[in-house]
C-alpha cells in the first residue's frame, strides 16, 4: 500500500519547490543555531538567501562523520536539549560513538517514513510485524517498531538473537512480516530448517531486510527458504535510522523519500556530483529534521540514482542496491574489492553456501585474500579431485567478478560464526602487522 | 552394493577423534578406513557396520557427510594377488582403493571405487575370472 500518496506520488516540479522551500528553512535554521554550520557556510561564502532552488545544494559544503565526532556529543544539535526526546548512537567501532538526537517532531517524521517503507514492502494495518533488529541505541529495532505502530500493524518487539524462540513466536503468532538484517534472516532460515520447519509452517509474506549490503542471490536464498518476498531497506542513524529508502514490489532500486532526504551521488575522491545511473558515494541532505539536520552528509555508502518513474506510482527517485562502503572497501594489490562482490560470485556457484569469510594477510609484500567457504552437503564429494574442482570454480568465479586471484579454502559446515546483527565478513590481518 | 561413508575434515587437531567418538557413542563399528588429505582438508572414507546410523549421527554432529557405492572385492592373500586382479581391470579407472582390517577365508578384502558407469563392466570382468565381490550384508558383518 502507498502510505502517504500525496507526498509519495507528488508531481516532480511541485516536489522540487517543496524541497527548495524546506532546504532554505533548514539552512537558515542551521546558520542561526549551529556554530559549526555557521562557520562552514561562511567558509564557502554562502548566505541562506543564496539558496533559491534545490539545484543550489551543490553550493553547500559536505558534512562527514568526523564532524559529528569532533562535535561529540551535542555540538551539531540545532534544538536545545529540553526539546530532545530521544538519542540513538552508532556502534562506535572505530572510536567514539556518533550520537544523534530526535525531537518529538523528528520521531514523528521517522515513524511516517518507516510507515512508508513498510507500505513499500507490501505491509498494511492487517499485518503482524516481527521486529528482529536489535533494540537499544541502534536505530533498527525502535525505528521499525514505531513505523509498524504508525502503520497500525501488530508489532512483536523480539529484538535480535534467541533464534529458536524467535522462530517459535514467528510460527505461533503468525507473523506476516519479518524485519532484520539479511544475514540474520539467513540464520533464521537455517535454524528453522534444522528445527524441521518448512516455509508452509509460517504465515510470512514479506521481509524488510537492511543495515548491511546484500546480494540478489542472498535475496533469492531468503525468499525460498522462508517463503516470503524480501525487500531492501536503507537508512543510517546520522540521517534518521531505517526508513530513508525502501524497495517497492518492483524491486528496481529503493525509493528514497526525497521530500525529507535529498540524495546526490558524488565521486568519493573529487567530491564532484555524478550523473544519474553512475555509481559513487551517496550524499544525503536532511531538509525536514529539527534536532540534527545534516547538510550533504557523506554516507560512505556506494550507490547510484535512478529518476525514471517507477510503475508502482511513487515519484521518488530510487537508489541502486548498495554496493558496499567506501570504508569497508578492501584494497587488494591495488584493486578495489567489496565483500558484496565476493558474495555475488560465490552465489553463482550452485553448491556454495552463503556463509563465507574473507581473510586478508600480507605475505612478503604481496596481499593475499583467502576466501573461506563452508562445505555444504551439495559441495561434498568423496574425492580430493572433485573438491579441488569446486575450489577452482569458486576461485574462477571470484577472479571473473573482482579481477584478482584468491585462495579458496573449504571449511566444515557451521564453522564460520553466524551473526545476529551485522555480519562480520572480513578479517584484515594486514592492520595488525 | 556396499555403502561407503565419507566425511569432510578440516586439517585441525582433534577432528578425526571427534568423528570416531561420535561413531563410538552411537555404537557404529569401523571395518575399514582410509584418509585422503591435502594441505587444507582431508576426506575420511569408511566402511562401517551400520552406514545409515553413521550418516545420521555424523550429520547431526555438524559434519559434511557423503555416501558412495563401492565394491568390496576378495583378493587372494598371496604375493601378486592384488596385481593380478588390477591387471584384469585393464582400462577401468580406479579412483581409489584401500583394504579391510580382516581377511575372509584367507583372502584379503579390498575396497574399489570406480565411476558409476564402470561398475557393470567391473562386475562382469571379476565374475568371469571367479573373483568374488562381497554382498553388502556380508561386508557390514565382517
Amino acid at each position: 500500500m502507498i502510505w502517504d500518496p500525496y507526498h509519495e506520488c507528488m508531481d516532480l516540479e511541485q516536489r522540487r519547490e517543496l524541497q527548495a522551500h524546506r532546504l532554505r528553512e533548514t539552512v537558515a535554521r542551521l546558520s542561526a543555531n549551529v556554530p559549526f554550520y555557521r562557520q562552514a557556510f561562511r567558509d564557502v561564502d554562502v548566505q541562506p538567501q543564496d539558496i533559491q532552488s534545490i539545484d543550489d545544494l551543490a553550493l553547500l559544503p559536505f558534512t562527514v562523520k568526523d564532524d559529528l565526532r569532533d562535535n561529540y556529543p551535542y555540538g551539531l544539535f540545532a534544538s536545545p536539549l529540553s526539546e530532545v526526546v530521544r538519542v540513538h548512537a552508532s556502534s562506535g567501532t572505530t572510536g567514539k560513538p556518533t550520537v544523534v538526537g530526535y525531537t518529538a517532531e523528528d520521531i514523528n517524521l521517522w515513524a511516517e517514513c518507516m510507515a512508508r517503507s513498510i507500505g513499500c514492502s507490501g505491509g498494511t494495518p492487517h499485518d503482524t510485524l516481527q521486529v528482529a533488529y536489535g533494540y537499544g541505541l541502534f536505530t533498527g529495532g525502535l525505528g521499525l517498531h514505531y513505523g509498524g505502530e504508525r502503520m497500525g500493524c501488530t508489532v512483536i518487539p523480539m529484538s535480535s538473537g534467541n533464534t529458536e524462540r524467535q522462530i517459535m513466536m514467528m510460527r505461533d503468532l503468525g507473523s506476516t512480516i519479518l524485519a532484520c538484517t539479511p544475514s540474520y534472516a539467513l540464520t533464521v532460515a537455517d535454524v528453522a530448517a534444522d528445527m524441521g520447519l518448512q516455509p508452509e509452517d509460517f504465515k510470512l509474506k514479506s521481509g524488510i531486510f537492511g543495515a548491511e549490503p546484500w546480494s540478489e542471490s542472498s535475496r533469492q536464498a531468503v525468499e525460498e527458504k522462508l517463503g516470503l518476498s524480501a525487500h531492501d531497506i536503507y537508512g543510517l542513524s546520522e540521517i534518521i535510522g531505517p526508513g530513508v529508502a525502501n524497495e517497492c514490489s518492483n524491486k528496481g532500486g529503493l525509493h528514497i523519500f526525497d521530500d525529507h532526504f535529498v540524495p546526490e551521488i558524488i565521486n568519493p575522491e573529487t567530491g564532484e556530483v555524478l550523473p544519474d545511473g553512475e555509481y559513487g558515494e551517496l550524499v544525503i541532505t536532511c531538509i525536514t529534521k529539527t534536532c540534527l539536520p545534516l547538510i550533504r552528509y557523506r554516507t560512505r555508502d556506494i550507490s547510484c540514482l535512478h529518476r525514471d518513474i517507477c510503475p508502482c506510482g511513487r515519484t521518488h527517485p530510487r537508489i541502486g542496491r548498495l554496493q558496499g562502503r567506501t570504508d569497508d572497501m578492501l584494497i587488494i594489490r591495488g584493486v578495489n574489492v567489496f565483500p558484496s562482490q565476493i558474495e555475488h560470485a560465490l552465489l553463482s556457484i550452485e553448491e556454495a553456501e552463503p556463509h563465507y569469510q574473507l581473510i586478508v594477510r600480507r605475505e612478503g609484500h604481496l596481499d593475499v585474500l583467502e576466501v573461506q567457504v563452508e562445505v555444504s552437503g551439495e559441495i561434498f564429494a568423496d574425492t580430493v579431485r572433485r573438491l579441488e574442482e569446486v575450489e577452482k570454480r569458486i576461485a574462477h568465479a571470484i577472479r571473473t567478478t573482482v579481477g584478482i586471484g584468491v585462495e579458496v579454502k573449504l571449511v566444515e559446515p557451521k564453522t564460520i560464526a553466524r551473526s545476529e546483527g551485522k555480519a562480520k565478513r572480513v578479517i584484515d590481518l594486514r592492520k595488525e602487522e | 552394493m556396499t555403502k561407503q561413508v565419507s566425511v569432510f575434515l578440516e586439517n585441525k587437531s582433534g577432528r578425526l577423534a571427534e568423528v570416531c567418538q561420535t561413531l563410538g557413542k552411537n555404537g557404529v563399528n569401523i571395518r575399514a578406513l582410509c584418509i585422503a588429505d591435502t594441505s587444507d582438508f582431508g576426506i575420511l572414507r569408511m566402511i562401517v557396520d551400520t552406514p545409515e546410523v553413521a550418516v545420521r549421527c555424523l550429520r547431526d554432529g555438524g559434519f559434511s557427510v557423503g555416501e558412495t557405492s563401492v565394491l568390496a572385492v576378495e583378493i587372494p592373500d598371496v604375493p601378486g594377488g592384488l596385481g593380478g586382479v588390477i591387471s584384469l581391470l585393464g582400462n577401468v579407472n580406479v579412483e581409489y582403493m584401500y583394504a579391510f582390517f580382516t581377511t575372509v577365508e584367507g583372502n584379503a578384502v579390498v575396497v574399489f571405487r570406480v565411476s558409476e558407469e564402470e561398475i557393470p563392466s567391473v562386475v562382469e570382468i571379476l565374475g568371469r575370472n571367479n573373483i568374488r565381490i562381497l554382498p553388502a550384508e556380508d561386508v557390514y558383518s565382517l
